[in-house]
């Protein structure tokens, strides 16, 4: 076991030094140099130019200029934002927390509606209820998100006044922040009142990035429903006079799960990717929503390190999720 | 007494061919062949754009702003689907609009397709480094979300149609790569590819003529599924204003541009979505279509 680990943790290095190379190579790939950037239309004296560049250590060949980024990098310096002079990695911490909350909120949807549909679409084959909950997870799988939160918050917040259109928290309420997470926070603030502010803004930006992973999810529980409900070990379960019920939960479930759990740890990298969608249209102060402001406001450090940090994650859940993959399958661990 | 297993051969017009097989388990998927009926309809809308669409598609009627569909009560039968902010007819936008997201989908799938098929041959054929290299640079690419992938991707080459379609082959390319590597090295050792060597087949000969087409299966399915992903990205880069530009008719740029008018036109919001989840939809129902067709173990 110990080597497994060692070995793909040994393998994740690779890619994590690509990632830095790509982070790196966005800012001296992108036209104009920084210093042109920075000083606008009006231009600036050469000897100036030279100054921040010397400053900058743009002037240094681009070996001596990646060492140097690595060695911040490692450090845990991903520079300043250019809009609000910030540390990059301070924003993004301050951040991450909304990302996070709902992220987990949508995986949670996904997971607690996706697995029984797909279950019951795979005892109820080829019926109106399987027909049903897999036309409704193709539908759900084709979704564009953008349009999709814009229909609810059509529904939902302008005509029935339901809930919140955007943001996280109404303004009234002010939130000390402790850990971030809001819905943590106002309950440890004992404010019941915030807490129902919250989860009504936290609502339809859940439901929106949930649902391509519930799609996904749905679909493949049921793929992998039916693929074991066809083993003997299940029909012989049936002869010994089990109940239906009892053998899809004890006896099918925890081996369909396996390939399950494996999507759902995959479901990280599109959640990531949805909340870039969600966090815009909801207005949710996540990580999503300040990297396309940064790419919007050309904050080259913002979009560099928030590059690098996103896909520091995405590289350690999936190397988690292959650690578990090992520990419920011995197969995996030797192969 | 006549000959049994001489009258249970078939005439070989009627043995089943691998064609013939495939589309009689193709259209048995009612799904697949919905998925097929409607892209045919986009296809023919993309081809007869300029033909079928009522109005040119940036044609501003100034008198007609924001005119509801025809079906409501101050609707105009000139406007079917209604106008948008400046007075530009939805219907022929949406039409115009096929066009772009079919050549996205086109495009985009065709650059990461070819590039992907030859580093995944190359990977797949030559192992060692080369391999190597190939792999961790895809692994690279797979670690960031697509989306801010192809967000970085036009942060570097600037907003636009073409660099959205560029940035969009990018991501989908790992994909390719991955598959063509693994069909390869399961394929590379079978005994009609050591058979092709023996009888002198070079090395360009064996990687496309001899094994190439006996891993088309996953990539034809893959590539319809691209086509899906490609379109769904490029609504969402013109939705956060990096892809198309106003006015290009694009269906996500068309969105977002109406986004304000959203409470009190809904339609210039509803139709551009309809029409990206219908397309999006089809080409998914297609993929899942083939993908049962194409591979035995899957068929129902």
């Amino acid at each position: 076991m110990f080597r497994f680990v060692l070995r793909r943790v040994a393998l994740i290095v690779p890619t994590f030094f690509g990632v830095t190379l790509l982070a790196f190579a966005l800012i001296h790939l992108i036209p104009g140099d920084p210093v042109e950037n920075l000083s606008g239309e009006r231009g600036m004296d050469p000897a100036r130019r030279a100054r921040l560049l010397h400053e900058f250590g743009l002037d240094r060949s681009l070996p001596m200029q990646y060492a140097d980024y690595i060695g911040h990098v490692l450090r845990g310096d991903l520079g300043t934002s250019l809009t609000t002079h910030e540390p990059v990695l301070q924003e993004f911490l301050t951040l991450f927390p909304a990302t996070v909350e709902l992220a987990f909120f949508a995986l949670l949807l996904a997971v607690v509606v996706g697995l029984p549909a797909g279950m019951l679409a795979a005892q109820m084959r080829n019926t109106f209820a399987d027909y049903a909950v897999m036309g409704a997870s193709l539908a759900g799988y084709s979704m564009p998100v953008f349009w999709w939160a814009l229909l609810l918050i059509l529904t939902f917040s302008v005509q029935l006044g339901w809930t919140p259109v955007s943001g996280r928290i109404a303004v009234a309420y002010d939130v000390p922040f402790v850990t971030g997470f809001m819905l943590v926070d106002t309950l440890r603030a004992g404010d019941f009142a915030a807490f129902r502010s919250a989860l009504s803004h936290l609502v339809l930006p859940a439901i929106v990035l949930g649902t391509i992973p519930l799609a996904v999810i749905a679909r493949m529980t049921r793929s992998s429903m039916l693929e074991v409900l066809r083993e003997d070990y299940i029909r012989v379960a049936r002869a010994k006079g089990l109940s239906r019920l009892a053998v899809t939960l004890v006896h099918a479930l925890r081996n369909a799960l396996i390939p399950v759990v494996t999507v759902i740890g995959l479901q990280v990298g599109l959640l990531l990717s949805g909340a870039i969608l969600t966090e815009t249209i909801f207005s949710w102060p996540g990580v999503g929503n300040w990297l396309i402001h940064g790419v919007q406001s050309r904050d080259y450090p913002v979009v560099q390190g928030g590059i690098l940090l996103v896909a520091t994650i995405v590289i350690s859940v999936n190397l988690l999720v292959d650690l578990l993959y090992g520990v419920i399958n011995p197969r995996i661990r030797h192969a | 007494m006549p000959d049994v297993a001489a009258d249970l051969v078939l005439p070989p017009q009627l043995a089943p061919s691998r064609w013939r097989e495939f589309r009689a388990s193709y259209a048995q998927n009612r799904g697949a062949m919905v998925g097929v009926a409607l892209i045919a309809l986009l296809v023919f809308c993309a081809v007869f754009a300029d033909v079928i669409s009522p109005h040119p598609p940036n044609q501003q009627y100034r008198d007609f702003t924001l005119a509801p569909p025809a079906w409501a009560a101050e609707g105009t039968t000139r406007f079917l689907l209604g106008t948008d902010p400046v007075g530009r007819d939805m219907l022929s936008r949406l039409i115009h609009g096929t066009r772009l997201s079919l050549a996205i989908g086109l495009v985009s799938v065709a650059i990461s397709l070819s590039l992907g098929v030859v580093l995944g041959l190359v990977a797949g054929y030559f192992r060692g480094l080369t391999e190597t290299v190939i792999m961790r640079v895809m692994d690279v690419m797979l670690a960031l979300p697509s989306l801010l992938l192809a967000i970085a991707v036009v942060a570097i080459l600037g907003p636009g149609l073409v660099n959205a379609m560029y940035a969009i082959a990018i991501v989908l390319l790992p994909h390719y790569v991955r598959l063509t590597r693994a069909a390869v090295i399961s394929e590379a050792g079978r005994d009609y590819v050591t058979a092709s060597r023996i009888a002198g087949a070079g090395r360009l000969r064996l990687m496309f003529d001899t094994i190439l087409p006996n891993c088309a299966a996953p990539l034809i399915v893959q590539a319809t599924l691209g086509f899906s992903n490609a379109i769904l990205d490029a609504a969402a880069l013109g939705f956060l204003g990096l892809g198309a530009q106003p006015p290009t008719p694009e269906w996500g740029s068309m969105l977002s541009s109406a986004l304000e008018f959203i409470q009190r036109a809904p339609w210039v919001v509803t139709y551009p979505g309809l029409a990206i989840l219908v397309t999006v939809l089809a080409f998914n129902l297609m993929g899942d279509g083939l993908r049962d067709a194409l591979d035995p173990k899957l068929r129902r």
